[in-house]
């Protein structure tokens, strides 16, 4: 299987998606970049996962637009509902504030408030996540909030792989689905399937299995789970290690099938805590998995504040390896069985 | 022509906007040095219309800025060392290492914060000059947006919303040609941006943003505008940025000799000393006497910064409702 980056992986889906389906444009600041300028056109997107996507698709298909996020996901909305498959590109999840009606009254309710006339197929692309001491406006994550919209698809991919196969999906899909891309994995390389590839939304991956505890990661929290379940596993500690990948629909069968069998839970979230998809896991698993638990469940996520810029704060509101390592343990602290 | 300022407020303007010009040259020649954390914006080029904006303000009229806020803020009156200091992510920094490059203020001086939302500054300003224009005093706001904030719905909304009101606040655009590498060319359908800021229903014009005397003079005719109680203006500044959008920015979206060619036809501090020698207001040696006195002043600000005591962790979880 070929090797690809994450954001190659980016490019991959969204290029094979335009290929097959010329009804999906993309439409955002800067996508194809460079227009009306001095120098080169087609500079290939902010964090550069549309390479020579204007030569091949076209000014009607990639679609530079102002600065004006409200009115590129009303217009991606508007096309949606009117024949085409558009990809609205949000630079930073941190900017759904400016755009949130056109998501949450407009996009996400039509086919439920229009008695079923209508679906609204668009798909919202925004970068993600806190790690690059990009400050409290550039680094926060979003998602807990679109999960809480009723009628939006809410997409995490945590690896190359989930990308391809996640984005593809997404825009075959026929609701309003938003994706959020964590810019600290964009480098990040792994397997990725060749040619068209889907991956269904509301199936979790087992990334890892175990018998100790039950860890579920979003994003790139994944990796550092990852990091975290080697270190255990020098003790002898076994975990499984659940991706939801969808937040929105959730794979709620796989999470409480692997609490049934380890009996505890730790989740995983670098957002802050409230109201979040952390606390909504774990809420899951206390109502429909209380008999399976033999512990507290543990949330690791950042505190309840904003992003910090200095990069000693930012790594301190970040989970770490070190801390969903602490977590587990503390869910395996006196046990019996 | 008579002399605009006196000797002392020229000297003044010189030192502010050297101050920037290489305040921000310095970044630029740090940032790849790695010490530097997130993203940087730099200014190098519009300090003409910073430092002639805010020199029409007094010490408590209020601005507020944008992602390229370092102009804005040291124009306003912020020290050098502080932020130095929140630039490098250190306990002294103006915001105690929290906010960084895109989130500088200074409430003492009126410096109400540079903001990493594009569009999020107009309304702020214009609650600002609602602030002002309730409590009965003669202050006034301004916000500063650059070319592509002005296709922002909330800069559209705060600029009606200011007309109704009829509040003292200035929108000032800084038109440096760009929006990242997008061409306000390509982004204002409108083409001409006063226009369609006077369609608002308020009076905007465009002045020369690499001329310190035109920005200024504009600037202060608005100020007092909005002062008598005759409701905000809107001002835009042509001008160009010398460095990329961000630092790291490869700027392929310019033509080759571009930078280069403003630099020679569009240098707002070559502009200022060769009239204000010419015209016999202010001496050569002084202005390099300043020069000199800036270098020196960035350069001790920088060492400080690199050795300054990061911010302690404990502040991570403090300035915030939390109980988490
Ligand atoms: C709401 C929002 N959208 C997009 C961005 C990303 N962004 C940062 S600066 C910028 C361009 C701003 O252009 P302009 O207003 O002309 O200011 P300049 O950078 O030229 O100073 C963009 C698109 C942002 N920070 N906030
Ligand atoms: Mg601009």
């Amino acid at each position: 299987m070929p090797v690809m980056s994450y954001r190659e992986a980016l490019t991959d889906a969204y290029r094979l998606a335009m290929r097959k389906d010329p009804r999906v444009c993309i439409l955002g600041e800067d996508v194809a970049g460079g227009a009306g300028a001095s120098g080169q056109r087609n500079i290939g997107g902010i964090f550069g996962p549309w390479p020579d996507f204007l030569p091949e698709f076209g000014e009607q298909r990639m679609i530079d637009t102002p600065i004006s996020e409200s009115a590129i996901v009303g217009t991606a909305v508007g096309a949606a509902l009117c024949g085409l498959r558009p990809v609205a590109e949000i630079m930073f999840s941190d900017f759904l504030g400016l755009c949130l009606d056109q998501i949450w009254n407009q996009a996400a309710k039509f086919r439920y408030m229009f008695g079923g006339q209508t679906h609204c197929p668009v798909v919202i692309r925004v970068n993600t996540g806190a790690g690059m001491s990009a400050g409290s406006q550039h680094s926060q994550t979003g998602y807990g909030m679109m999960t809480n919209i009723p009628g939006l698809k809410v997409v995490v991919p945590a690896s190359a792989a989930d990308v391809k196969g996640l984005v593809m999906t997404a825009i075959d899909d026929p609701d309003p689905v938003i994706i959020f891309d964590h810019k600290a994995l964009f480098t990040d390389k792994g397997e990725v399937p060749e040619g068209e590839f889907y991956l269904p939304f509301g199936e979790a991956e087992l990334v890892r299995e175990g018998d100790d505890c039950t860890i579920v990661a979003i994003s790139r929290m994944v990796k550092f789970s990852q990091k975290a379940a080697d270190a255990l596993e020098k003790d002898g500690i076994t975990v499984d290690l659940v991706n939801p990948r969808t937040l929105s629909p959730l794979d709620e069968e796989t999470i409480l099938e692997s609490v049934e069998h380890t009996g505890r839970l730790v989740v995983v979230d670098e957002s802050n805590p409230r109201c979040s998809a952390a606390t909504d896991i774990a809420a899951l698993v206390a109502s429909k998995g209380f008999a399976s638990l033999k512990a507290p469940i543990e949330l690791v996520t950042a505190p309840h504040t904003p992003p910090p810029f200095a990069p000693n704060l930012e790594r301190a509101y970040l989970p770490g390896p070190k801390d969903i390592e602490a977590a587990v343990r503390r869910t395996l602290k006196g046990r019996t069985t | 022509m008579s002399q605009p300022l006196s000797a002392e407020q020229l000297l003044g303007a010189w030192r502010r906007m050297v101050t920037i010009r290489e305040f921000e040259e310095r970044l630029h020649r740090e940032m790849p040095k790695g010490m530097i954390p997130g993203f940087t914006h730099l200014y190098s080029g519009q300090e003409a219309v910073a430092v002639g904006v805010c020199d029409t303000l007094e010490l408590d009229d209020v601005i507020v800025s944008t992602h390229r806020g370092h102009g804005h803020c040291l124009a306003k009156g912020c020290e050098v060392k502080p932020m130095m200091q929140e630039i490098y992510g250190r306990a002294g920094g103006l915001c105690g290492g929290k906010g960084g490059s895109m989130h500088i203020a200074d409430f003492s001086k009126g410096m109400l914060g540079a903001n990493g939302i594009v569009g999020g500054g107009p309304p702020l300003a214009t609650g600002a000059a609602l602030a002002f224009r309730n409590l009965g005093n003669r202050r006034v706001s301004v916000s500063f947006g650059g070319d592509g904030s002005s296709n922002q719905g909330t800069v559209l909304e705060a600029m009606n919303m200011a007309v109704v009101l009829k509040v003292p606040t200035l929108f000032v655009y800084e038109n440096n040609g760009y929006s990242e590498n997008t061409a306000a060319e390509y982004a204002i359908g409108a083409k001409d941006l006063a226009e369609r800021c006077a369609a608002f229903g308020m009076p905007a014009e465009t002045g020369d943003g690499t001329d310190f005397f035109d920005v200024y003079e504009r600037t202060q005719r608005a100020v007092e505008r909005a002062r008598n109680g005759e409701g905000p203006s809107s001002l835009v500044f042509t001008c160009t940025r010398f460095f990329g959008h961000f630092e790291g920015d490869p700027q392929k979206y310019r033509a080759a000799d571009e930078v280069e060619t403003f630099r020679q036809t569009m240098d707002c501090l070559r502009k200022f000393r060769e009239r204000v020698t010419a015209e016999g207001w202010l001496e050569e040696s002084a202005l390099q006497q300043v020069h000199e006195e800036v270098l020196a002043l960035i350069e001790e600000a920088v060492e400080e910064a690199m050795a300054a005591p990061l911010p302690d962790l404990s502040t991570l979880t403090t300035d915030v409702y939390t109980s988490y």
